[in-house]
């Protein structure tokens, strides 16, 4: 075509960087504990925070002990018996509602400190983490005053000692605290060890709302301080997101305890592609469920079951996809992938991978130029995996993906269930009664149909087999937090 | 032989009915999709064999896409981008040679006071104004298009669709904007789709052919890529979404469905085929989320005014306003850009 001037046409489509501003955030030199309402010196050393993207140290933060634990507890113990406890459903609403108010005004300083300090991108925590963690305590602050509707009782069970992870820090805390709040319970929250600053802010937000001292208290810490909370005698209740192998720590330290237990833990998700799905947008479906947050979600479809027959068109569509995959500077409006959240998690993934290519598995990942600092891993995918594969088999936690095939319905269930996860499953197919069919045999908490990693506060989430028990979320989430039922 | 992306992993058959094609034949009726079109049900065994479109996924696919940040070099390098790709449109009954030659004039220079700025890609009016355009335009390389095929509607005899195409290209049209018959299409009649765009692509000889789905008639995403495909098969160079005289007209979920069909269409034939997505897009915003989507669902193949273009008349002037400010630093009012 004949054209007057130069249309500059065929020249690349380059997305100049748009960096989302730092100076909404105020990060201070050192943090102390959140304990009876004031931040504290800890009586124990203390460790560094580091933006996993930059290794740049962001702040000291406080090592809770053993007596920072127990002053946590005491704290929560007091304001549960004298003021929380009592006070009448639709009164606690009053502050969650409150609370999720504020999350949601000071969302863009939530998100770019949970990016800072996570990796990931902020177009996750600007739409994923921040506005579901706001939804959660919206949700919440709802039941509180209908808890006899609920069917699970109305008395709460007291102190709630809850253990988080690295992986969403701020969503976490919302699924473990806007519950427990609303059931009566207070809190003593240990964030993750390389994520707590967002908790900390969370912290503030608290006094911001005036909520009454120790109803919640936030120690940070490593895994000893994390056990020491887990097992107080004093704690009620615990609750933990995190790796089946920790979990498996937690439930045999409080065995033989009064403590009611909920436990989130691994998986090793299939994401179920039939010959009739709607392919590209089942492509969008692997990506998102794999590497959505770098692939560090315990419900992350790391497992694709692709049926045979359009095994290779789909692996063509998601290479081409995964291509345009935008990885880097996390605070850059267009990441889709940021960095990985520590080198120990790093060193974690490339050792699964390596094995993968030793077991004979077929690597490939996505072209794309990895920064010099901070902890990177390129989207990658395994083709030629069988069940009898490590990287099938273990969660590596990574943008990390497994590719397996299958040839009939039977055949898909079958390799779906053959692990000892049971977190999460998605199916693909333009046949709605073969999802229904799917779903009831799936042994899987979440099963997610022509779509993947949907969350919402509404919907209960929890594991089957050694991804975990109870459920949170919902109003199965309440029960969790109730004396009136046993769970189940 | 199908032509194929390096890591194609095997040339083994895609979708139901699906035939090898040669990538070396020009498009067109009674060549590649012989097999396909020899009968009403071996159509619609190929159409029903296309993958489906999952509404809610493709509907956050293309919001996804949205939230692309295009700043700066980005920006500027956007904008001229889509005012290269504008197809400058009047089609009113008002339309008078006064006003195409008006719009004639601003499609060559749009903004007068920098001649830095691109011309659009085409002038796209009713038949009987193209020669008024041709005549403007002259020889600026700025293309006439005109619809035809009793447009907006589609609702005549084949002979008067097919004269009103002979007619747009004799005056002048270097490009005809066909509309599909809906009613056809929902009726399931196919192949009749197939056949009268064929006819048209031939009476429009040299000029190149744009289908118009008038997807907001069509409804679904499903029906969308079907008939994306059906006009690809039938020869189309452009597909477009809609006449502009129907709401909704085009949407980013539609022009998203149309992109992947071209997309997979030059991988299964290695021929190309544009998308025009006309009506409702109106901001500069807009328009540069549609090159975001161009970019990362079609690829940078179809960055260029030969594969994308915009149905557009009043998105110029936002698209000038923000190149004016992006050169000068400042927002100028509008009355500093000329109106058609």
């Amino acid at each position: 075509m004949v054209s007057t001037t130069s249309t500059g046409a065929r020249s690349a489509f380059e997305y100049a960087p748009a960096p989302e501003s730092r100076a909404i955030v105020d990060i201070k030199p050192s943090y102390g504990l959140f304990v009876n309402g004031d931040f504290v010196d800890g009586h124990g050393r203390s460790f560094k925070t580091i933006s996993p993207s930059t290794e740049e140290v962001l702040a000291e933060v406080a090592e809770a002990d053993e007596a920072d634990v127990d002053n946590a507890v005491k704290a929560a113990r007091r304001a549960h018996s004298r003021v929380w406890g009592r006070m009448p459903g639709k009164e606690r609403a009053k502050y969650l509602f409150r609370i999720a108010r504020i999350i949601q005004e000071r969302g863009r300083e939530l998100a770019v400190l949970e990016s800072i300090d996570n990796g990931k991108p902020i177009k996750e925590t600007r739409d994923v983490d921040v506005p579901i963690a706001a939804a959660h305590f919206f949700y919440y602050a709802g039941w509180a005053d209908k808890l006899e509707y609920a069917g699970y009782g109305t008395e709460s069970l007291g102190v709630a000692g809850q253990v988080i992870p690295w992986n969403f820090p701020l969503l976490m805390l919302a699924w473990k605290i806007a519950p427990a709040l609303a059931c009566g319970n207070t809190v003593v929250l240990k964030p993750a060890e390389t994520t707590p600053l967002t908790a900390l802010l969370f912290a503030e937000i608290c006094q911001q709302a005036d909520l009454p001292a120790g109803v919640v208290n936030i120690i940070t810490g490593a895994g000893e301080t994390g056990r020491t909370l887990v097992s107080h005698p004093d704690v009620d209740k615990v609750a933990f997101t995190g790796s089946t192998e920790v979990g498996r720590a937690i439930a045999k330290a409080v065995a033989g305890t009064e403590k009611r237990v909920t436990l989130e833990l691994g998986g090793k998700a299939a994401n179920i592609v039939f010959d009739d799905a709607p392919l590209d947008q089942a492509v969008e479906g692997i990506v998102n469920g794999i590497f959505f947050n770098q692939g560090h979600v315990c419900c992350a479809g790391s497992r694709l079951l692709v049926q045979e027959s359009v095994a290779d068109d789909v692996l063509a569509r998601l290479k081409r996809r995964m291509a345009t995959l935008r990885v880097g500077d996390p605070l850059d409006k267009n990441t889709d992938v940021g960095a990985i959240n520590s080198a120990e998690q790093l060193a974690k993934i490339r050792e699964l991978s390596e094995i993968g290519e030793q077991e004979g598995a077929e690597r490939w990942s996505a072209p794309c130029e990895l920064p010099d600092h901070g902890f990177w891993f390129a989207p990658t995918i395994f083709t030629g995996v069988t069940q009898a594969h490590r990287i099938a088999r273990e969660e590596i936690f990574g943008p990390v993906l497994s590719v397996l095939t299958f040839r009939t319905p039977a055949e898909a269930i079958e390799k779906a269930n053959n692990t000892p996860y049971g977190l999460s499953a998605g199916v693909w197919t333009d046949k709605g009664s073969r999802i229904l069919k799917m779903a009831n045999a799936l042994r899987a908490g979440v099963v997610w149909a022509n779509t993947f990693n949907k969350f919402d506060p509404a919907s209960p989430f929890g594991g089957y087999k050694e991804s975990g028990y109870g459920r949170e979320g919902g109003r199965h989430g309440l029960a969790a937090y109730l004396k009136g039922r046993s769970l189940r | 032989m199908r032509s194929s992306l390096e890591y194609r992993a095997s040339d083994g058959q895609l979708y139901a009915g699906w035939v090898t094609t040669t990538a070396t034949q020009p498009a067109g009726p009674g060549n590649d999709w012989a097999d396909v079109a020899a009968s009403e049900s071996s159509l619609r065994r190929f159409l029903h064999g296309l993958p489906g479109v999952d509404q809610v996924g493709a509907e956050q696919r293309a919001a996804g896409l949205g939230t692309r940040s295009i700043k700066t070099s980005a920006k500027a390098f956007a904008i001229d981008l889509a005012i290269s790709m504008v197809d400058l449109t009047t089609l009113e009954g008002q339309d008078t040679p006064g006003k195409v030659r008006a719009l004639s004039a601003k499609a060559m220079h749009p903004d007068p006071a920098d001649p830095t700025c691109p011309s659009v890609a085409a002038v796209c009016v009713y038949p009987d104004m193209v020669a008024t355009a041709k005549q403007a335009l002259g020889s600026s390389g700025v293309h006439v298009a005109s619809v035809a095929t009793a447009f907006p509607s589609g609702r005549a005899a084949m002979d008067v669709k097919l004269a009103d195409t002979r007619d747009a290209v004799a005056a002048g049209a270097d490009e005809v904007d066909m509309v599909i018959d809906r009613g056809a299409f929902l009726a399931g009649r196919h192949l009749q789709v197939f056949e009268e765009i064929a006819a048209v692509r031939e009476a429009s000889g040299p000029a190149h052919l744009k289908v118009i789905l008038e997807t907001g008639e069509l409804q679904t995403y499903d029906n969308v890529r079907r008939a994306s495909w059906l006009a690809m098969m039938a020869g189309a160079h452009f597909i477009k979404t809609s006449t502009g005289k129907v709401q909704p007209a085009a949407t980013p979920p539609v022009t998203l469905v149309m992109l992947e069909a071209v997309r997979d269409y030059r991988e299964q034939t290695g021929q190309m085929v544009g998308v025009k997505p006309a009506g409702g897009i109106r901001t500069s915003k807009d328009a540069i989320k549609y090159l975001v989507m161009v970019n990362e669902v079609a690829g940078p193949d179809w960055l260029d005014r030969d594969w994308f273009r915009f149905g557009a008349s009043t998105l110029l002037n936002d698209l000038l306003m923000q190149r004016t400010r992006l050169t000068t630093g400042r927002y100028s009012g509008p009355d500093y850009f000329t109106l058609d």
